[in-house]
Formats: C-alpha cells, structure tokens, sequence
C-alpha cells in the first residue's frame, strides 16, 4: 500500500481525502488529548525530578567535599603553625638556657662589680676638714698684739708665729691636694667597673629584647593558631591562597629536580652498560638505562627517607614516631647509602669518560682510514673532573626535592580538592539547568500537541461558553499553571 | 625527559617479561667481480661508518660475493658485538683490521653470484635472531653464474631490508638505459615478493641516509 492509496480514502478527490484524513486526525488527537497530556507531563516530571534529584546529590555531595576541603586544610595550616610554634619555642628555649640560663652567674658579677664600684665610691670620698681651732688662736695672738705693742719679744713671737702659719697652710695644701690626687686615682679605677657593668646590662637588655621579639612572634602565631583552630574564613582563605602559591613554587622547584635528574641519568647510563650490559633490553629501553633510572630512585627515596628522619618532612609518619635512637641510625644509614651512591656515581662518571674516550679513539681511527682529518683533540681531564663533581653532588641534591615534593602533595591535595568542588558545582548546575529545560519542554510540548488540534479545542470553547451564557455553569475545567512544578495542570474551577 | 617516563613505565609494565632482541644484524655483500673491485675502497668507508654506528649486542658481517657465493667460505669477518662498550670497541678495531687486510689481498673473481650470497646472507641472519635484519650489497647487481650453477629460487626475506649500495653503471647501460633500469627492476620485484623491503642509494658521500635504526 502505497501513501498516496493511504492518503486517498475516497478514490479521485485527493484533497477532500486529505481534509478528511485531517480532520479524522485531528479528532483523534483531540480524544487522545488529555491521556497525551499527561504522559508527556508525566515523563518530564520524572526526567526533571531525577535530573534535580542529581543535582541535589552532587551539591549535597559538593558541600561534604567542600567540608572535607576545608578541614584537610585546616589541618595542614594547624600543623605547620604548630611546626612554627614548636622551632620558635625551641628558639625561645636556647635563648633562656643560653641567656638566662647564665643569670645567676651574671647577677653575682654585677653584684660584685656594683660592691667594687660602692667601695671606691667611699673611699674616694672627701675627707672631713680639721676643726676650726687655729681662728680661736689668730684671735689670741691678735689680742697679744693690740696688748704688747711695740714689745720686741712679743714681735719675735708673732714673726714666729706667722711663719709657723705659713708653713702649717703649705703643709695643709700639699696634704689636701694628695688626698685629692688619691680619690681621683680611685675614680678612675671605677671607670672599668663602670664600663663592665654597662656592657653586661647591655648585653642582658639585648636578650630581652630578642626574648620579647620572640614573645611577639609567638603571639602572633598563636592568634593564627587559633584563628585555624576556630576555623574562621579568614583563617582559611589565608591557608587556601598560601597553599596554591606553595603549590606551583613547589612545582617549581620540583621540575629543576626533575633536570637534575635526567642530567644525573645522562651521567651514568652510558657507564652502566659496562656493568650490567647494552645489549639486553626490557620493551624498548636498555637494561642499563633501567638500571642508571632504578639507582636515581634509589637515590630520591634515601633523600625522602633522610629528610624524614631529619624531621624536616612529615611525609612518613611512621618514620617520625620512631624513637630518637633509631631514628639517629636511620640517618646514618640513610646518609652512608646515599654517600656509598654519590662515590659510586663519581666513579661511573669517570668510566662514562673513559668510554666516551675510547669510542671517540675508534671512529677517530676509522675516520681517518678514511682519509678524514683528524680534529685537535681539546684537553679532557677538566669535563672529567667536572663529571665527577656532578655525579657527587647530584645524589645530594636530589635528596633535597623531598622538601618541595611535601609541599606539592599538600598543595596539589587543596587545588585538585578546589578542582573537584568546581566541577561537580558545575555538573550539578548542568544537571538543574537541564531539568528547568526538560520542566518547560512538557509544558512547550503540550502547547504544540493543542496547537495541531486547535479547531475541535475551538468549537469546545464555543460550545462551553454557550451554557455559561446561558446560566451561571456549575463547573469549568481551566487549565492553570502549578506554582510548585511549573507543569499545566487542569483544574475544575466551581 | 621522554626518555626517563618511557623508561619508567615500560619497568612498570614490562617488569617481569622477557627480554627482546632489539639488536640489529648488517649483511654486507661486496662484489668481488673483475670491473668491480675497483669501487671497494668506498666500501669500506660503508664498513668503517657501520662498525662507528652500530651498538653493542648488534652483529655484523662483512662476506664477498665471487662466483658461489653461498658458502661460510665467503665470509671476511663478523662479529656479535660484546654487550659491555669497551670489549666491543676492542671486536671493532680487529674487525676493521681484518676488513683491511682483505682488501689489500684482493683478487678479482669471473663471475657474480648475487643470489647465493643474498641466500647465505639471509641463513646466517636467521640462525643469529637477530632483531632488524639488513643486507646491504655493494654490487653493479649484474649477475654472472658459472655453467651449471642454479639460481632460481625465491627468496624468503620476511623482515629484511635489502639496500643496495653503489650501484654502477655499466658500459652496456649506457648504450642502454633500459638494462640498468630493468636490472635494478628486477631485484626489487625479487625483493619484495620474497616479503623484503628495497633501497638503493648511489649517493655514498652521506652514509646517514642508509638508516639503521
């Protein structure tokens, strides 16, 4: 059956065939209209409520991740705080044994001085001038003379007496000034004293003042600590901006490691091939290569081990709950390892040069059986030497990476949490805004299904609103619009 | 830094398989013929730059092609290259030692059999296991059996590259282009159908281009 013998239901009059092919349609759907109506509102419901019921879940499961975020940062902030604390009370520690510590000591020093300095301060004193008697006796002779005048002896006397006076002032003035002379003398051996007991108070205003710096320091890290404690947003924001920056410095430095590592592999693939082999492979690599890589983690995780040990990395922590005994043989070991490695890569470094030395001999030679020219060969002892210095100290310097690979993991934990927040914030945005889509689709839906039957809805408009006119109806089916879900919902209006 | 990753995630991979034979095998055919012998000094710069190019673990032999070419006899020098650096640096001097006295000592022979030194050259390859397998002759590839000799057989060179190196024209291929390009044809149809691939490079100056990788 062809679709024009469908269409043409009454043969030869193919339009009035398809007005009532139409028409026949159109009374179909309009009797199938309400079951229609609720069928698409029914499945949009269900494709809104789940996709809005994902939504829910991915926020309700964004704002655990986002607690969880939060608290694992808090925690690392709370820690190195903590680590800050303790080294600066560690300082505090060292300043008070080694200042304070010594106060007793120094306050019997200054005692002693201040009893030195008192002592010369009384001895220098000055001395008492004599009683004034001699006035008593210039007034006696005074007398003498007003009562004897013109008396020979008593003018004698009297000439006596006056130089006997003279003689007496000198001998008083000499005596004056060498007592003089002495208390000055004993000033000045106060001066030291005086000198000693500045620099020693000096001294001890200096620890104090470092000692309150650190007071102050502490104060500060503690109102930090507590803010984290607290769990304030500041505190967090402040964690959160310091942990992305600490996490690309880390990076940072973690990718100049990670040079060094493919210098340091350079180093010593090549000799390697003369211990372990170059002929036999694993996939597509060399054995030796393998070999040269295995002997640079080794070398990374005695780094990461030593630095645990050390206690300058958290990253095991049940390295850092070891005894302090063990732990102090466990950086031995480390170390002799890791210095056992270094010699070892030196050595291989001088073979590398060797090698390098050797085949560069054999193509020169076939070079020139060849009749090429031989270049001037350059002085070779100084890459040599240089060779292996690096392959002395690469082993220790990427011991340090353990320090900024702390800082990365920590780091790279906040920012791939911050990710995982962002995307799933941005799924569950999806997801609701899909549903709202999927809400209004049913309600557009509906509206096109009407707008194909609009003729037989038109004619039940006009045969509703009849009666109506005629008497008040007794009831109206309206079709509203539900303030909760947004779908077209009929009501009987009364 | 590619390196080192690959490194480290074909040890995480491959860990605990079997080894592979990654090592490369150089056949090198030298056509010993009367109006050849001439261009040999050449191939032995082709000699010299393989034994500075190839690694320890690969092997290389060097054998002539005279007229029954299929035989161990032929054989100059060959070496497995010893897997430590400085003991296969020692195995290349005494090869390049050997390679030069033959050619001091060598002596024209009357015909070419190509066919049977490219057959011995793909035995020998086989029974070593190596890796990549090469076979380079250094030949005009006109081929000239003695009376009797049989030579049509096909080759079986899965995983071969044959390259010829060096291919003079001849006097006839100058009254006659078509010969040396017909004869040149021919082994690459020989070639391929035996499952090989097939160079030929002239220019010797620049050995980088023969590729063994």
């Amino acid at each position: 059956m062809k679709i024009n013998d469908f269409v043409t239901i009454i043969p030869g009059q193919p339009t009035l065939s398809l007005i009532l092919l139409i028409l026949l349609l159109m009374v179909g759907l309009y009797m199938g209209r309400n079951t229609v109506h609720s069928v698409i509102n029914i499945v949009m419901r269900i494709v809104y409520a789940s996709l809005r019921f994902a939504a829910r879940s991915l926020g309700l499961t964004e704002q655990k991740l986002r607690a969880r975020n939060k608290e694992v940062l808090l925690e690392l902030g709370k820690e190195q705080v903590e680590r800050q604390l303790e080294r600066e009370f560690f300082r505090v520690n060292a300043v008070v044994e080694k200042d304070l510590g010594g106060y007793p000591a120094l306050q019997r020093v200054i005692a002693d001085q201040i009893a030195r300095i008192e002592e010369d301060y009384k001895e220098s004193g000055q001395m008492a001038p004599p009683p004034p008697d001699w006035v008593k006796a210039v007034e006696a002779v005074g007398r003498l003379h007003l009562e004897t005048k013109g008396n020979g002896v008593a003018v004698e006397v009297l000439k006596n007496i006056h130089e006997t006076s003279i003689k007496q002032q000198k001998q008083a003035l000499e005596e004056y000034r060498s007592s003089m002379s002495t208390r000055h003398k004993l000033l000045q051996t106060t001066l030291p004293y005086w000198r000693k007991l500045t620099n020693t108070v000096d001294e001890v205003g200096e620890s104090m003042k470092a000692l309150t710096e650190r007071a102050r320091d502490i104060d500060h890290k503690m109102s930090r600590y507590e803010e984290i404690r607290g769990g304030t947003e500041k505190a967090e924001r402040t964690l959160r901006a310091s942990s992305i920056t600490q996490f690309f410095v880390s990076l940072f430095v973690v990718a100049i490691a990670a040079g060094g590592a493919v210098i340091n592999f350079n180093l010593i693939a090549l000799p390697m091939s003369e211990m372990v082999g170059a002929a036999s492979r694993i996939g597509a690599y060399k054995i030796s290569d393998i070999a040269a890589l295995v002997i640079i983690f080794v070398e990374i995780s005695m780094g990461l081990y030593l630095m645990e040990a050390l206690r300058f990395t958290k990253l095991f922590p049940i390295i850092g709950a070891m005894n302090d005994r063990l732990r102090h043989r466990m950086i031995w070991i480390t170390f002799a390892i890791l210095f056992t490695l270094a010699c070892m890569e030196s050595s291989l470094a001088f073979m590398r040069d060797q090698i390098a030395a050797d085949l560069s001999a054999l193509r020169l030679s076939l070079s020139q059986a060849n009749g090429v020219a031989a270049a001037p060969s350059v002085n070779s002892w100084i890459p040599m030497v240089g060779q292996m210095i690096m392959g002395f100290v690469l082993p220790f310097a990427l011991t340090f990476v353990a320090i900024p690979l702390e800082s990365l993991v920590h780091g790279a934990r906040t920012l791939f949490g911050d990710v995982l927040v962002w995307l799933i914030r941005m799924l569950a945005f999806t997801l609701r805004l899909l549903g709202n889509i999927f809400r209004h689709l049913g309600t557009l839906l509906t509206q096109v299904y009407d707008m194909f039957i609009f003729v037989p809805l038109w004619l039940e408009g006009i045969l509703r609103e009849r009666p109506r006119k005629a008497q008040q109806p007794a009831s109206q089916a309206v079709q509203t619009v539900d303030s909760k879900t947004d779908f077209w919902v009929e009501e009987v209006a009364k | 830094m590619k390196k080192l990753i690959g490194i480290a995630l074909s040890v995480l991979l491959f860990g605990c398989s079997d080894s592979v034979s990654n090592s490369r095998g150089v056949y090198l055919l030298l056509d010993t013929s009367g109006t050849y012998t001439k261009e040999l000094d050449k191939a032995q710069q082709i000699i010299n730059y393989l034994l500075g190019t190839l690694d320890p673990g690969d092997s290389l032999v060097v054998a002539r092609i005279d007229s029954g070419s299929f035989s161990e006899k032929d054989i100059i020098a060959k070496a497995t290259f010893d897997s430590r650096p400085s003991v296969a640096n020692a195995q290349k001097r005494a090869f390049a030692g050997k390679v030069d006295q033959f050619m001091k000592s060598i002596k024209g022979s009357a015909y070419t059999d190509i066919s049977g030194g490219l057959l011995q050259a793909v035995e020998f390859m086989n029974e070593a296991g190596v890796g990549k397998k090469y076979a380079l002759i250094f030949s005009d590839l006109k081929e000239e059996l003695p009376e009797g000799f049989v030579r049509d057989f096909d080759l079986t060179l899965d995983g071969f590259s044959v390259i010829a190196l060096n291919v003079t024209k001849l006097r006839s291929d100058n009254v006659n282009p078509q010969e040396y390009l017909s004869r040149l044809e021919d082994w690459k149809v020989k070639v391929r159908q035996g499952g090989g691939e097939w160079r030929v490079i002239n220019d010797l100056d620049r050995e980088d281009i023969l590729n063994i990788s």
